[in-house]
């Protein structure tokens, strides 16, 4: 029985493990989402944010020499952040100011972003001549708990509760924050409105543009830090072009099964993080690997599917979503 | 607005009915590309390199020779086939980004029947069955997605791209499994299952330019083309016409993946000659750009499906060159797209800039 447990245990804290990228590509895409954008870019989006959060963290411990665990953390953060929001900058400009249809510039960020990610990847592999790393301090430092190492050795619920990288916990104050931004305060109100029904959002006298602009930017540097999260959490805090490949597609359907809730991402990403592993954990015999690897995409594909049959009001996604706005064409 | 009796400092006009002339809209068009190609140099430079250079050489190693032409071209025959199969899908703003799967389906089918029926049936018979085969599975691949969304409206855009993942996961298993020859790899065709080749290239490029007919026709001169034309400008148009709208959404996803399978067993017979994961390589992404740039124009897609099989092929020989990593297509590719998105906007709108004196005057 204690067998069974521990290794039910173990599995939670490995999906926690690969659902924390999910978590921030899905709570920036709600936001982005909240607004009445819908950024297909996700994808690129995450790439850029891996490649460029692990540069930012492999060059400043080269050049400063200084490996200290609290500043990668920031620099992680801040770097992919900022490689989000210029990427969801082009794609606000494009769709809001310029007015091009948002799923083919989605798509095209998708393209791009991927491009963007795996240049600047192999770019640093091959001007460090090898495989990017950080030092093997850091490489185990920051997948670890950041908590005491007798709080995780509570009895079961210590390694639960107490044993995840940071980065899990930074998502979970995220999705709260979320949460009561959108629901408690006027400015989420707004939002909502705006990507609910823009003309009467304007009528009020809310800013569609600003709204959008901001939450589509502020998203997309939520969802880029997934991509650094994956790098350092399942990765290895080293490269790999195909690594992050379908992680932001999966956020961005992760958004339909949570619908459009920050608190349901939680354990939905810690769902699908479970899909991804199961075939590491609870092999079967009668199913090969390769075919097990798929489970996640099959599972989205069904939640896609009774996701369209529901028509319960409340559970539907922002009225406005995927439409422009213009002003004049009202 | 009442005291807003200053004018914008930018403001926007539709332009009229005539518009720009054509002239004028291709000279935009063909500036967003040099706008591109210009934002590319940035990635170049940042590898250290002469931009100018690294452009020679992506051109001379995509043209240079003889050979490099037909490998070029090689590259250009499945995007500018997989673009007439994305066409009629973005026309009818149904955003089928599965061509990847419908790919490998295509291949996937056609190398189960030049596995089984190769010894059996001469060439010609085979190579036809193996092109039916591939244009069943990948029309099936992609009718799924076409039937849910005709059916309860299922998100297309996701459910096509995890139908992605779930066909090559399958052929992932096919070659680490049941098909495996050695070291993870299928056997290679046998000759007679090959596609032969005309002019140096095998033949993939003659059914791809059929295909630029047939689709130019199927588009612009059938009934077909029409309703797809209709569903696209305005739903609600198409079912007050008394259009059966889910009809026209799944017989256009199994034409398109149907030619997006034709695309995979030209790959599979032309070019590999076997079944891979890898086997579609990015060409069903690739070639959504193509048909957005050609702006679903079937003549057009021949001359982007060129100038992207040249950066492809030449990104290709700026890696082995100068050490610029490969994914500079991609990065190309998205700014070519971002561009030609962008200058739409120029197209249909003319800019209005507040005049220095009349800043004061009230609005019309």
């Amino acid at each position: 029985m204690t067998d069974v447990l521990n290794s039910l245990i173990l599995l939670l804290v490995a999906a926690i493990a690969y659902g924390t990228p999910l978590l921030f590509g899905t709570l920036g895409e709600i936001l982005t989402e909240k607004s009445g954008n819908l950024n297909l870019g996700v994808e690129g989006i995450m790439f850029m944010g891996g490649a460029i959060g692990l540069g930012g963290m492999f060059y400043f411990e080269k050049l400063t020499g200084i490996t200290s665990y609290p500043l990668a953390v920031l620099i992680a953060l801040l770097a992919a952040f900022l490689a989000g929001a210029l990427a969801s900058l082009i794609f606000s400009f494009l769709t809001i100011t310029l007015r091009t249809s948002q799923n083919v510039t989605g798509l095209a960020l998708a393209i791009f972003g991927t491009g963007v990610g795996q240049f600047a990847g192999e770019m640093m592999r091959i001007r460090v001549g090898g495989y990017v790393s950080l030092s093997l301090e850091l490489t185990n430092a920051l997948p670890a708990s950041p908590f005491p190492q007798a709080l995780q050795d509570i009895p079961y619920i210590g390694k639960l509760l107490f044993g995840n990288s940071i980065f899990f916990y930074l998502g979970i104050l995220a999705a709260v924050l979320m949460h009561l931004f959108l629901k408690k305060t006027r400015k989420g109100l707004y939002l909502r409105a705006v990507g609910e029904n823009p003309s009467t959002a304007d009528s009020a006298g809310i800013s569609v543009t600003r709204y959008k602009y901001l939450a589509t930017v502020v998203g997309g540097g939520l969802s880029a830090i997934g991509g650094v999260v994956y790098i350092i959490t399942t990765a290895g805090c080293t490269w790999n072009n195909e690594g992050l490949s379908g992680v932001g597609w999966l956020a961005v359907a992760l958004v339909i099964f949570c619908l459009w809730r920050p608190l349901s991402a939680l354990w939905g990403s810690v769902l699908f993080g479970a899909l991804m592993i199961l075939y590491m954990r609870l092999q079967l015999p009668f199913i090969p690997t390769e075919l097990y690897k798929i489970l996640p995409y099959v599972v989205t594909v069904i939640v896609l599917i009774l996701s369209s049959l529901r028509n319960n009001k409340e559970k539907q996604p922002p009225e406005g979503l995927g439409l422009a706005y213009f002003r004049e064409d009202r | 607005m009442a005291e807003s009796i200053k004018a914008p400092l930018i403001r926007l006009e539709k332009r009229g009915e005539n518009g720009l002339n054509p002239a004028a809209v291709w000279g935009i068009r063909l500036g967003s590309i040099a706008a591109a190609l210009l934002l590319g140099c940035v990635a170049i430079l940042l590898t250290g390199n002469n931009p100018i250079k690294a452009y020679g050489t992506m051109i001379n190693g995509a043209l240079g020779t003889a050979v490099y032409r037909q490998q070029t071209i090689k590259r250009a025959i499945p995007l500018l086939g997989c673009a007439l199969a994305i066409a009629p899908c973005f026309k009818m703003r149904f955003w089928n980004i599965g061509a990847e799967g419908q790919i490998t389906a295509g291949a996937l089918a056609a190398t189960f029947v030049a596995r089984t029926c190769t010894g059996k049936l001469p060439s010609l018979p085979l190579l036809l069955l193996m092109a039916l085969a591939a244009m069943v599975l990948g029309g099936l691949w992609g009718l799924i997605p076409g039937f849910f969304k005709a059916k309860w409206n299922t998100n297309e855009t996701l459910f096509t791209l995890m139908m992605n993942y779930i066909i090559i996961g399958v052929v992932a298993w096919l070659q680490a499994g049941p098909w495996e020859a050695k070291q993870g790899r299928i056997a290679h065709f046998e000759e007679a299952a090959e596609l032969p080749l005309v002019a140096g290239i095998h033949c993939g490029w003659i059914i791809v330019l059929a295909l630029v007919l047939f689709m130019h026709v199927y588009m612009r001169h059938t009934k077909h083309g029409y309703e797809i034309a209709v569903i696209g400008d305005s739903l609600r148009t198409a079912q007050y016409a008394g259009m059966n709208v889910g009809r026209i959404m799944m017989r256009t996803m199994f034409l398109s993946g149907a030619i997006s399978g034709l695309v995979g067993f030209i790959i599979a017979s032309g070019t590999s000659h076997t079944l891979s994961r890898e086997i579609a390589g990015g060409v069903g992404f690739t070639s959504i750009t193509v048909a957005w740039l050609s702006q679903l124009n079937a003549f057009a897609m021949v001359a982007i499906s060129l100038l992207l099989g040249i950066l492809s092929k030449g990104a290709a020989t700026l890696q082995t060159v100068m050490n610029v990593p490969v994914a500079i297509s991609d990065i190309i590719t998205g700014l070519l797209l971002f561009c030609m998105l962008g200058s739409e906007f120029f197209i249909n709108y003319r800019l209005i800039l507040r005049k220095k004196r009349g800043g004061k005057e009230a609005r019309k």
